[in-house]
C-alpha cells in the first residue's frame, strides 16, 4: 500500500460521516469603482515605496538619475525606457545581476487598496532573479494596470506564470519588533507611475 | 481497538516538535518568572493587536469575507481526497513531483534522500511550520546535511540553539543584545565590532544570507496555499528571503500539510484579504510568490511537493476538532490571547503555541499526550474573535476537556486557571465572561468542576467575573 493510499484511505475513514457542507456565501465585495491612483500611490508611500507620476518619454532619464549606475532590464522591455547604457537579461549569471545597481521592469497589475504591485514574468519583467538580486528595483506602472482591489488582481492574472506580489521594499520586524527595511530583497522601490 | 491502515492515525512520539517536555501548567510557571519575556511579548502582542485593528477596519466586508475563508475551509475538508489528486494531479501536470508522507519520518526520509540525490550537502529553508512540526532540521542534520534558516527570526532561534517562541515573530522572546551575542558567538564570518542596533544586526545577517543564498542549489519551503484547480503553490512573507529561496537554487522541495490545499485560484482572493490583516497587520504582506510546477528558464527546474499527514486525518476524524484544520497560521489568535502573552509560546511545548497551538497539538498527537493544552485558556473568546477563518476555539477547548484523562488534568486546569485569574488585568474583561457562559450553557457538559456553574450565569453577567470567581 502506498503512502498516498494510506493517507487518502485515512481522510476518507475519517470523513465517512461528514454531512456536506453549504455553498460558499461570496456576499464579500466584489464590484469596485474606478481604481484610485491616489490611493494607490498614498500606500505605496506608506510602505516606504517612492512614488513619481511622470510621461513615458522620461522613463530612461529618470531610472538613470534614480540608479546612478548600472540598471538591469529584461530582454522584453521597451526600447524607448532603457537608459543608455542598459544590461540587458539574456541569461546573466547570479553574479553578474547581484552586481548591479539597479533593475528596471514594468508589471503586471497594482493594487490601489493595499499598494501592490505584481509581476508575472512577462517579457517586459523579465526572470525573477533580476528583480531580486540588485538593491534597487524600478517598476514602470501603466494607469490602466492599475486596479481597486484584491479580487480584480487575482482575476486578472494567469496562474501558470511565476507571480511575485511586491508591498513596497524588503522588511522585517524580528528584532524588539523594530521594522527594519531591507533583510534580503531589494531595499528600495521606486514606482514610475505614468501619465495616461 | 485494533487498527489497520487507513484508519486516521496521530502524529507518531519520538520524533518532531508537538509534545513540551513538562505540562503547561509547570512550562508555564517558569516562563510567568521571566518579566523580560513577559514585556518582550506584551509589547509584540499590543502593538500586533493595534495595527491589525486598524487595517481591518478599513475593509468594509470584513465580516463577510470571514464567512466566506472560513466556508471554504469547510468546503476543502469535506473533499479534502478529491481536492488533493487534483492538486496532485496539476503539480505533475507542470514538471512537478508530488510525493505522500503519512507522518513526519517518513516526510523526514523523503527530504533527506531528495536532497541527498542532488550531492548537496547544504539546504537553505523558509520559514515554515510543518518542518518545525516534522524536526526536518534535526533529521537532515543528522544526515549530514546543514540545513539554514534564512528568515532572519528563525535564524536567530536557530544559531541559538533555541525554539520559535511565536508563529509570526520566532524570536520575540529575545532582545538586542541577546541577538548580538548570538551572532557574534554562532555567525560565521561575522565582524567583531557588531553593535545590537537592529538595522546593523540585519545588515550582518544579509550579508552572511546572501553568501548563502548564492552558494546553495537546493531549498526547502512550507506553503501558504496549495491550489488544485492550478496546482499553483504560495507562499507569503516579509523579508524576501522566501523569493530567494523559492527562485535561486536548482532544487526547490515544499513540505505542505494536507489542510493547506485550497479549491480555485480565485479562492486567493479572500485569503489574500485575511491573512495579512490578521497577521502582521499589514494590508498587504511585502512579498508573496506563487509558482506552478517548473517554469522553463525561470526558477528551480526540479521542484518536489511533499504532502504531509502527521495527525492531520486523526484531526479530521472528530466532527468537533476538525476545524482546527481551517487554521491559515496568521497568529492572531496568539495575540489576542492573555494566558499567551503571560506564558510565551515555549510553554505549549509544541511548534503551534496559543490558542490555536492548545487545540491543534492535543489533536495531532492524541490528547493523552497533551491533556493539559486544553486548559491552557480562559476561554475569555477572544481567540474566536479574532480568528480571520472563525475557529470556534473555545468550544473546541471544551470539548477536549471532555476528552482529556480528567483527574490529572483537572488539577493542572485549576493551577492553570488559577494563576490566569490571579492576574488582576484579566478581570477587566468582565464582558467576555458572557461568551464563557454562552459556551457551557449551549454544551451543558465537558467542563470540570467548577466551570459547570457558569451555566447559571445570564447570558450578560450581572457580576464580574471576578465575583464569579472569588464566589464559585
Ligand atoms: S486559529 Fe485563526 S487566529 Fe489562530 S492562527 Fe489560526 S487562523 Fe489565525
Amino acid at each position: 500500500m502506498s503512502s498516498k493510499d494510506v493517507i487518502l484511505g485515512r481522510v476518507r475513514a475519517a470523513l465517512r460521516d461528514a454531512p456536506a457542507p453549504g455553498p460558499v456565501p461570496r456576499d464579500y465585495r466584489r464590484e469596485f469603482p474606478a481604481a484610485d491612483l491616489d490611493v494607490l500611490v498614498d500606500r505605496l508611500v506608506d510602505y516606504k515605496a517612492s512614488v513619481r507620476r511622470i510621461g513615458s518619454e522620461q522613463v530612461a532619464a529618470v531610472a538613470r538619475e534614480i540608479a546612478g549606475g548600472t540598471v538591469v532590464v529584461p530582454e522584453g522591455l521597451p526600447v524607448a525606457w532603457r537608459p543608455e547604457g542598459v544590461l540587458v537579461d539574456d541569461g546573466l549569471t547570479p553574479d553578474r545581476i547581484a552586481a548591479a545597481d539597479a533593475v528596471l521592469t514594468a508589471a503586471a497589475v497594482a493594487v490601489a487598496e493595499t499598494g501592490t504591485i505584481v509581476l508575472d514574468a512577462s517579457p517586459d519583467q523579465g526572470r525573477r532573479i533580476i528583480t531580486l538580486l540588485p538593491d534597487v528595483h524600478i517598476v514602470v506602472l501603466r494607469p490602466g494596470q492599475v486596479v481597486a482591489s484584491v479580487p480584480e488582481a487575482v482575476a486578472r492574472l494567469d496562474p501558470s506564470r511565476p507571480l511575485t506580489w511586491i508591498s513596497g521594499p524588503s522588511a522585517t520586524s524580528d528584532i524588539e519588533l523594530n521594522r527594519v527595511e531591507g533583510v534580503h530583497g531589494p531595499r528600495h522601490l521606486h514606482v514610475l507611475l505614468l501619465d495616461s | 481497538m485494533s487498527t489497520f491502515l487507513g484508519m486516521p492515525a496521530t502524529a507518531p512520539r519520538g520524533v518532531g516538535h508537538l509534545r513540551g517536555d513538562e505540562p503547561f501548567p509547570a512550562a508555564a510557571h517558569t516562563a510567568l518568572a521571566n518579566d523580560q519575556l513577559r514585556r518582550n511579548l506584551r509589547h509584540a502582542t499590543t502593538t500586533i493587536r493595534g495595527k491589525s485593528g486598524r487595517v481591518i477596519a478599513e475593509l468594509p466586508d470584513w465580516q463577510e469575507l470571514r464567512s466566506a475563508g472560513s466556508a471554504i475551509k469547510a468546503d476543502v475538508m469535506s473533499r479534502l481526497p478529491e481536492l488533493l489528486e487534483e492538486l496532485e494531479a496539476r503539480v505533475t501536470e507542470r514538471g512537478g513531483v508530488v510525493h505522500w508522507a503519512a507522518d513526519a519520518n517518513q516526510a523526514n526520509a523523503i527530504v533527506t534522500e531528495l536532497v541527498r540525490r542532488t550531492g548537496s550537502e547544504r539546504v537553505i529553508k523558509v520559514k515554515s511550520m510543518a518542518t518545525q512540526e516534522i524536526a526536518l532540521n534535526e533529521a537532515l542534520e543528522a544526515a549530514g546535511i546543514q540545513p539554514v534558516e534564512t528568515d532572519l527570526a528563525e535564524l536567530i532561534v536557530q544559531l541559538g540553539n533555541d525554539q520559535p517562541s511565536h508563529i509570526l515573530v520566532p524570536a520575540i522572546h529575545r532582545n538586542r543584545s541577546e541577538i548580538r551575542e548570538i551572532f557574534l558567538t554562532a555567525m560565521p564570518g561575522v565582524d567583531p565590532g557588531l553593535t545590537d542596533d537592529p538595522p546593523v544586526l540585519a545588515a550582518a545577517a544579509r550579508k552572511y544570507l546572501r553568501e548563502t543564498f548564492l552558494s546553495t542549489k537546493v531549498a526547502i519551503s512550507g506553503a501558504n496555499f496549495g491550489i488544485a484547480e492550478t496546482g499553483t503553490l504560495a507562499v507569503v512573507e516579509s523579508e524576501g528571503n522566501g523569493r530567494m529561496c523559492l527562485t535561486l537554487p536548482d532544487t526547490l522541495i515544499t513540505v505542505m500539510g494536507i489542510e493547506k490545499v485550497v479549491p480555485a485560484w480565485r479562492d486567493l482572493e479572500v485569503f489574500l484579504q485575511l491573512l495579512p490583516r490578521a497577521s502582521t497587520g499589514e494590508r498587504m504582506n511585502p512579498y508573496t510568490t506563487m509558482w506552478t510546477g517548473v517554469t522553463p528558464g525561470d526558477g528551480p527546474q526540479d521542484f518536489h511537493l511533499v504532502l504531509l499527514d502527521n495527525g492531520r486525518s486523526a484531526v479530521l476524524a472528530d466532527p468537533a476538532g476538525r476545524s482546527a484544520l481551517h487554521c491559515i497560521r496568521c497568529s492572531a489568535c496568539l495575540n489576542v490571547c492573555p494566558v499567551y502573552e503571560r506564558t510565551g509560546g515555549h510553554a505549549y511545548g509544541s511548534v503551534y503555541p496559543g490558542p490555536i497551538g492548545a487545540v491543534l497539538s492535543p489533536q495531532l498527537t492524541g490528547i493523552e499526550d497533551n491533556a493539559s493544552l486544553p486548559f491552557a485558556s480562559s476561554l475569555c473568546g477572544a481567540c474566536f474573535d479574532a480568528c480571520p477563518v472563525r475557529i470556534d476555539i473555545p468550544s473546541i477547548l471544551v470539548h477536549l476537556r471532555n476528552r482529556a484523562p480528567h483527574p490529572k488534568s483537572e488539577r493542572a486546569a485549576m493551577r492553570a486557571a488559577a494563576y490566569t485569574m490571579d492576574r488582576p488585568k484579566l478581570y477587566a474583561r468582565a464582558q467576555r465572561a458572557a461568551k464563557l457562559a454562552r459556551i457551557a450553557g449551549r454544551r451543558g457538559r465537558g467542563l470540570p468542576l467548577g466551570w459547570n456553574r457558569a451555566r447559571d450565569l445570564p447570558e450578560i453577567p450581572a457580576q464580574t467575573f471576578r465575583d464569579w470567581w472569588a464566589s464559585r
